[in-house]
């Protein structure tokens, strides 16, 4: 802002600043126009501190009537009044990690293959194009493409593993197709465009003296992108998993329709179970007796806090990659 | 290259290395493809079964008489009161976000929230407005659930997403353009209005239909508000269908008609995210 040629300065009377020339109208305009600004941006406070206030209100008593005990009561039956959430719990968080383990490896290949110069450019657009479609294919209809075509698709893959390998615990019970790992893969489909995206993303800004650095010392491809590449971008990739993660906690309609239903806690994964949004789509329009509804309401409190902890912790990852860049 | 005759410049990468280097490329590639398969499947499966149930008749009556015109009344009912409702306050909030005093504390905080809004399940929105539409308006007036407590639930999904995407965009404007509007002595009001907001409608527009498909396709916040009718809903303030929500509550039918009806209803209901969503997509990933 300096101008060595500043030769006349001129004095700052009314006249000659130029917001003191222009008509009240337009002062008006602006100074609504602010305020209206203003109050949209606390809609979405409102919104959010409204909800944790009435989520609060509505499972307090639930809280003091069960307490922490709820957390690990083993037992949801709705006839006999006795409500534990540790089954929702286990199957909420069991087919998120399932899903996990199978998304974190395909969805870094494809952050790998879309951001190095393994293939031409348009053909990587195509790849990622196709991928971040998923993210647009309503949950109803992955359900409906599960309950038809992937449960019959993993029945006779999970009879295999359960006649080959039934002693281990994990495959140790008669498939049904429906069941904890049939969700947690279902649940891997959709949270792919997520964690590949933003895999992609971290990937891409990753500056390119780091790689030709690398291979000029002799690594080869794979070499640098172990060593250099994945471990800078470690954090910003930890995020997006957490992102998915938060997808894959709340996901409710394709869980419901293949989770099976039965808020049962088993070692095999091939065992019916029942997520915390699945039994809050199934139950919460029918529950009658407060005791029930206090339980449901808890249970909507568990999984709130859960995905709340989950998506600061991944907002903070990102933000502190971010930070780093800078 | 003969190597082995003249002096060794360079020695060949060992066959471990060479293998490994090798066969994760393969690896890779192929997990990609598995990637990519679910979504081939996906279409591939709604448009075989789906295609062949497609009639004229479903698009005239209701479900009660084996079409889906009501659901698709009340869905496109639903997304345009959410739009109403959402659009106008995300954009302002993008804006304040992007404009005014963009490092500010309570700037920051409101981002801060809107990031967090846009991270709840689905399901605990619905439960919310249930809370706070469905209960308040049974108590106060005449109705429960409705197109309206529906459209409200679709509204809070959309508004984080449209807000988040109006920020970026406006941070995307370059900064010579509000310092010479200002130069030329306009207005904080009128350099948004007149050169920012043209500048930057497109990408916004592109943000808003993407929550759009979004808030189309979504079911598990309809659950508790709209709730579902099989005929045609009497008013806003009645108990209204939708497509999401008929092919969750039909999809293990066993009436084969309302089978094929969940099939067609499904191509019908991807159609329209689809188209929403390829031109909106493309347009983005060209402006990058």
């Amino acid at each position: 802002m300096s101008s060595p040629q500043n030769l006349f300065v001129p004095t700052t009377t009314k006249n000659n600043l130029a917001r003191h020339n222009r008509s009240s109208k337009t002062d008006r305009a602006d100074r609504l126009f602010r305020y209206l600004m203003y109050a949209a941006s606390a809609v979405p406070i409102a919104i959010l501190i409204l909800m944790g206030w009435k989520m609060l209100e509505h499972a307090l008593p639930a809280v003091k009537q069960f307490g922490l005990g709820f957390l690990v009561g083993r037992e949801w039956n709705v006839p006999d009044l006795r409500f534990g959430a540790l089954p929702l719990i286990y199957g909420t968080i069991g087919s998120s990690l399932i899903a996990l383990i199978v998304a974190i490896p395909v969805g870094l290949a494809v952050a790998i293959v879309t951001s190095e110069d393994l293939l031409p450019q348009w053909l990587r657009s195509i790849i990622a194009f196709t991928i971040e479609l998923i993210a647009a294919i309503p949950s109803v209809i992955f359900g409906l493409w599960g309950f038809y075509t992937l449960v019959p698709l993993l029945r006779p893959a999970e009879q295999f593993l359960h006649t080959k390998f039934g002693f281990i615990p994990l495959f140790s019970t008669e498939p049904s197709g429906f069941g904890l790992v049939t969700a947690g893969i279902l649940l891997a489909i959709m949270i792919l465009p997520t964690l590949a995206a933003v895999s992609r993303e971290v990937l891409l800004v990753i500056p390119g003296y780091l790689r030709t650095g690398s291979m000029a010392l002799g690594a080869t491809r794979w070499e640098t992108i172990f060593k250099v590449v994945l471990p800078r971008a470690f954090s910003g990739i930890v995020g997006g998993i957490m992102l998915a993660l938060g997808r894959a906690l709340g996901e409710t309609m394709a869980v419901t329709m293949v989770i099976g239903n039965a808020a049962t806690i088993s070692a095999s994964i091939f065992e019916p179970a029942y997520s915390i949004p699945s039994i809050l789509a199934n139950q919460f329009a029918e529950a009658q007796e407060d005791i029930h509804i206090g339980a449901l309401a808890y249970l909507t409190l568990i999984l709130f806090v859960l995905t709340l902890v989950v998506n600061i912790g991944a907002v903070g990852l990102v933000k502190l990659v971010e930070r780093g860049e800078k | 290259m003969k190597n082995s005759e003249t002096t060794n410049l360079t020695t060949p990468l060992s066959w471990i290395r060479n293998l490994g280097d090798r066969g994760m490329t393969v690896l890779a590639f192929g997990l990609t493809i598995i990637g990519m398969l679910p979504l081939i499947s996906v279409l591939w499966n709604i448009v075989v079964k789906g295609f062949p149930g497609l009639t004229a008749v479903m698009f005239t009556k209701p479900i009660i008489d084996d079409g889906f015109a009501n659901a698709i009344v009340g869905t496109l009912t639903m997304v345009a009161i959410a739009s109403l409702l959402s659009i106008p306050i995300g954009i302002a909030t993008g804006i304040y976000l992007a404009e005014y005093e963009p490092t500010s504390k309570i700037n920051r905080s409101v981002r801060f929230l809107t990031t967090i809004l846009t991270g709840v399940p689905s399901i605990v929105v619905g439960i919310f407005t249930y809370d706070i539409i469905v209960l308040v308006s049974k108590k106060l007036f005449d109705f429960s659930y409705s197109a309206v407590a529906g459209g409200i639930s679709l509204a809070i999904l959309m508004l984080p997403i449209i807000t988040l995407t109006t920020e970026e965009v406006l941070k995307l404007v370059p900064n010579t353009f509000r310092l010479a509007s200002s130069g030329l002595g306009g207005s904080r009001f009128q350099t948004i209005s007149r050169i920012i907001l043209p500048t930057a409608l497109p990408a916004i527009s592109t943000g808003v239909l993407l929550s759009i498909a979004r808030a189309t396709g979504e079911t598990a916040p309809l659950l508790f508000t709209a709730l579902f009718a099989q005929d045609w809903a009497e008013n806003l303030f009645s108990p209204t269908g939708s497509l999401p929500v008929l092919i969750f509550n039909l999809y293990n039918d066993p009436d084969p008609v309302k089978n094929q009806l969940v099939w067609t209803a499904s191509l019908f209901l991807l159609g329209i995210v689809l188209v929403v969503n390829l031109p909106a997509r493309i347009l983005a990933s060209r402006g990058r």
